[in-house]
């Protein structure tokens, strides 16, 4: 006679064959049963946050600084509700998750019980697949089955909902199989074939770019090696969406910087007119692509990407190679090495031209921004707190909006798994408990959210669980008492407007972080930022820095939505030597 | 549009919609036809007829056999999303003017009037493989089987012999000749 486990005790059994090491949850009725097991499972730490919505961020930090799946515990009714903004963030970003929720006993489903909720119904739009276990004896299955769904092929939440009943039956333990593939669900869909054709554009390519993303970041970190190696060995330029931030060197003179809405004017300007486009990774998403219809109209492009539903979603593509990045880049750089020996020497010539341009673009400098002595410039902030921290190998999550956006463009990445952020969704209230998370996953690594003061009141109370757990997290919140993104489009769109974008009665941030336990530091002026930098750095503790910056700064160079890459607007000193008046406002 | 006021950018090009039949095969579990449903409307795609049963009880497979309108990259999403979820097996697609492919759809009609009319109605369904299922002597039932376009102008045309009541199955579609889909 086999053991007979409780539901309960199963799903930890599971989490210990997934090394599963910590889950973030918070306790409630529909799941008492499965916390009372907690004790007697030493291997694996329960995070407690502060809110559902907190665990999904912490759990998806701690996915995408680790690489490994992020596990939530939650509870039924608003439990789950809760969470869904998480489970939504991770699908759009593609972020492996796994969601265990409770849920009311079997026999009151659908009765409108207490904290009851059609938990399944409301997760489907925003999960890869869920469950709703009604069988104890197939609860093993579906929990490993859960882990591989969230991991494989495009990576992406997963939801589990286990009715209290079901956690309290016995059933037999099955022992983790890597049985066959899910519905034949294949996700290296190439051939050899593609991969030559690919070489055949790559050297008769004059005008070329590399176009890399999220993708690149979710395959592993050997992607990343192998993507440096096939730029370096082409030589080509290469730009990165805001996921992609990492995979390729920043300080490294063949990266154009960011690409999209607020990317650089060489990256835009390079990819409305090169000849060759290689995505790697990226899904050509609306704050890439600007006007579509326009979209770098005179290029070859090529997508790789492993979710074939990427493939010719919103821009027509010439070659599509289906697959995971690093297997694809492998082939690529074998094939290329044997076919195209002495490539970088021989091809200089041919795409000279275009890197002469590309420097052209470049001298535009179209990130510097007009410096003050006397307010804080929020890009000289973040200037700064990279200077100061770059030797750190720190790990940097955000918030939603213009600080995000001069992160992205100021703080220089040179590892894959190092910067956090919400792209697809753009969840304000992401960064604080995504650093929670990122800081769990890396005990001894600096970990600093760069919020903006709108966004990180929305999950504040996660400072909590950062003092709660000793985790040093440090969030540095650039502080303009406005929704800056919000109030920059409405300068720029409703005639300054400012229709509710400005938040009167702001908390004193410094008197609040004391109010938690934790330091709070406040910076004035740029004479004392680096010194007030250097004070959050010492601290060994969870830290809150208001940086009082500049109210009016905005966000540029920017792409006015519905135009495409070569109409894009420079920041106020270019705007001011270019003298652009009247009309030019048309632009936006 | 110049002055554009929007976060995003405008609507490009369209191009030209097309009927298709696309044939899913799906575990017959909770919620299956939820979630091909739901990816219909969540994305925007549109269903003009759905059908579905189990057709294999020994692997639990059903098979769900939707009727859309979409441009062909939409028509080449709605594929490659349904291929995406979890119990799928296999998609097939095809275009509604294929020779090779067999669509029907079965209607029930209700007539109410004399017998004069009665039997008018019969004999204008004599085309769709008529069958009475009921009589009365002032009411039939006759299940007829046809296209879709034919059972709509069936439909219309009937009214003058008393039709009262319609009820349609969606198109239900299968290859000719030997082959089967893989």
């Amino acid at each position: 006679m086999p053991k007979l486990y409780s539901g309960a005790k199963i799903v930890f059994k599971c989490l210990e064959d997934q090394n599963v090491s910590h889950i973030f949850g918070y306790p409630g009725g529909a799941v008492l049963p499965i916390y009372d097991e907690l004790k007697n499972f030493n291997s694996i730490k329960h995070i407690l946050v502060r809110h559902e919505q907190g665990a999904g961020h912490a759990a998806e930090g701690y996915a995408r600084s680790t690489g490994k799946p992020g596990v939530l515990l939650v509870t039924s009714g608003p439990g789950a509700t809760n969470a869904v903004t998480a489970l939504t963030d991770a699908y759009m970003d593609s972020v492996p998750l796994v969601c265990i929720t409770g849920q009311v006993p079997t026999h009151l489903i659908g009765t409108d019980a207490f904290q009851e909720c059609d938990t399944t119904g409301i997760t489907r739009p925003c999960t890869k697949h869920n469950w709703l276990v009604k069988d104890v004896n197939d609860l093993a299955e579906i929990m490993h089955k859960a882990f591989e769904v969230a991991t494989t092929g495009r990576p992406g939440p997963v939801l589990v909902d286990i009715p209290k009943d079901i956690q309290f039956q016995k059933a037999k333990y099955k022992n983790y199989k890597n049985n066959k593939k899910l519905n034949g669900k294949s996700h290296n869909n190439y051939s050899q074939k593609n991969i030559d054709e690919l070489i055949n554009l790559i050297s008769k390519a004059k005008k070329p770019i590399f176009y890399t993303g999220g993708g690149v970041i979710n395959s592993g970190t050997k992607a990343s090696e192998l993507l440096r190696e096939l730029v370096y060995a082409t030589g080509f330029p290469i730009t990165s969406t805001l996921q992609g931030l990492g995979c390729f060197p920043a300080d490294d003179n063949q990266f154009l910087g960011m690409l999209g809405m607020h990317g650089t004017y060489e990256a835009n300007n390079a990819m409305y007119s090169c000849d060759l486009m290689i995505n790697v990774g990226a899904r050509f998403d609306d704050r890439i692509t600007g006007k579509i219809d326009e979209f770098s109209p005179k290029s070859k492009k090529v997508h790789i990407d492993i979710d074939p539903s990427s493939i010719n979603k919103n821009v027509k593509v010439d070659l599509a190679i289906v697959g995971d990045i690093k297997s694809v880049l492998t082939t690529t750089l074998k094939t290329f090495k044997k076919s195209k020996k002495n490539f970088s020497k021989s091809n200089k010539s041919q795409i000279s031209n275009w890197w002469e341009q590309i420097q052209k673009w470049r001298s535009k400098r179209s990130l510097d921004y007009i410096g003050s002595d006397e307010t804080i410039k929020p890009q000289y902030a973040i200037e700064r707190l990279y200077e100061l921290t770059k030797d750190k190998d720190a790990y940097i999550t955000t918030e939603v909006g213009q600080h995000q956006m001069w992160a992205a463009q100021h703080y220089k990445f040179n590892k894959p798994n190092r910067w956090m952020t919400s792209g697809g969704l753009g969840t304000m209230g992401y960064g604080l408990p995504a650093a929670v998370g990122v800081q769990i996953a890396h005990p001894k690594k600096l970990v600093i959210d760069i919020a903006g003061e709108a966004s990180v009141l929305m999950t504040m109370q996660e400072m909590s669980t950062a003092v709660q757990y000793n985790l040093p997290i440090k969030i540095f919140i650039l502080n303009n008492e406005y929704m800056g993104m919000v109030r920059q489009w409405q300068e720029l769109l409703h005639d300054k407007n400012y229709s509710e974008s400005y938040t009167a009665a702001l908390p004193d941030f410094v008197k609040m972080a004391e109010a938690y336990g934790c330091v709070g530091i406040r910076a004035k002026t740029p004479e004392e930022l680096d010194d007030k930098i250097i004070e959050m750095l010492n601290t060994d503790r969870p830290v809150i820095f208001d940086c009082l910056v500049d109210k009016q700064e905005n966000c540029f160079p920017m792409i006015p939505s519905g135009k495409p890459h070569n109409q894009m607007l420079l920041g106020p000193k270019d705007q001011k030597e270019k003298k652009i008046t009247g009309k030019g406002r048309t632009l936006v | 549009m110049a002055n554009s006021k929007s976060a995003y950018s405008f609507a490009g090009k369209k191009q030209k919609p097309d009927t298709h039949i696309i044939v899913v095969w799906v575990d017959n579990e909770a919620g299956v036809l939820a979630r091909v449903v739901g990816l219909f409307s969540g994305r925007g795609y549109n269903i003009e007829s759905l059908a579905v049963a189990e057709v294999d009880q020994k692997q639990s497979i059903s098979r769900i056999t939707i009727v859309t309108t979409g441009t062909p990259q939409v028509v080449d999403q709605i594929k490659l999303q349904l291929k995406k979820l979890v119990p799928v097996h296999k998609v097939a697609d095809f275009k509604r003017e294929d020779k090779n492919v067999i669509f029907k759809e079965m209607a029930l009609f209700k007539f109410v009037a004399n017998n004069g009319k009665l039997n008018k109605a019969f004999e204008a369904c004599k085309n769709f493989n008529p069958v009475i299922l009921d009589k009365t002597n002032k009411s039939n039932v006759i299940q007829i089987t046809a296209l879709r376009r034919e059972i709509d102008i069936m439909s219309k045309n009937l009214k003058k012999f008393g039709l009262v009541s319609v009820s349609r199955t969606g198109a239900v579609a299968m290859t000719r000749g030997s082959e089967i889909f893989k």
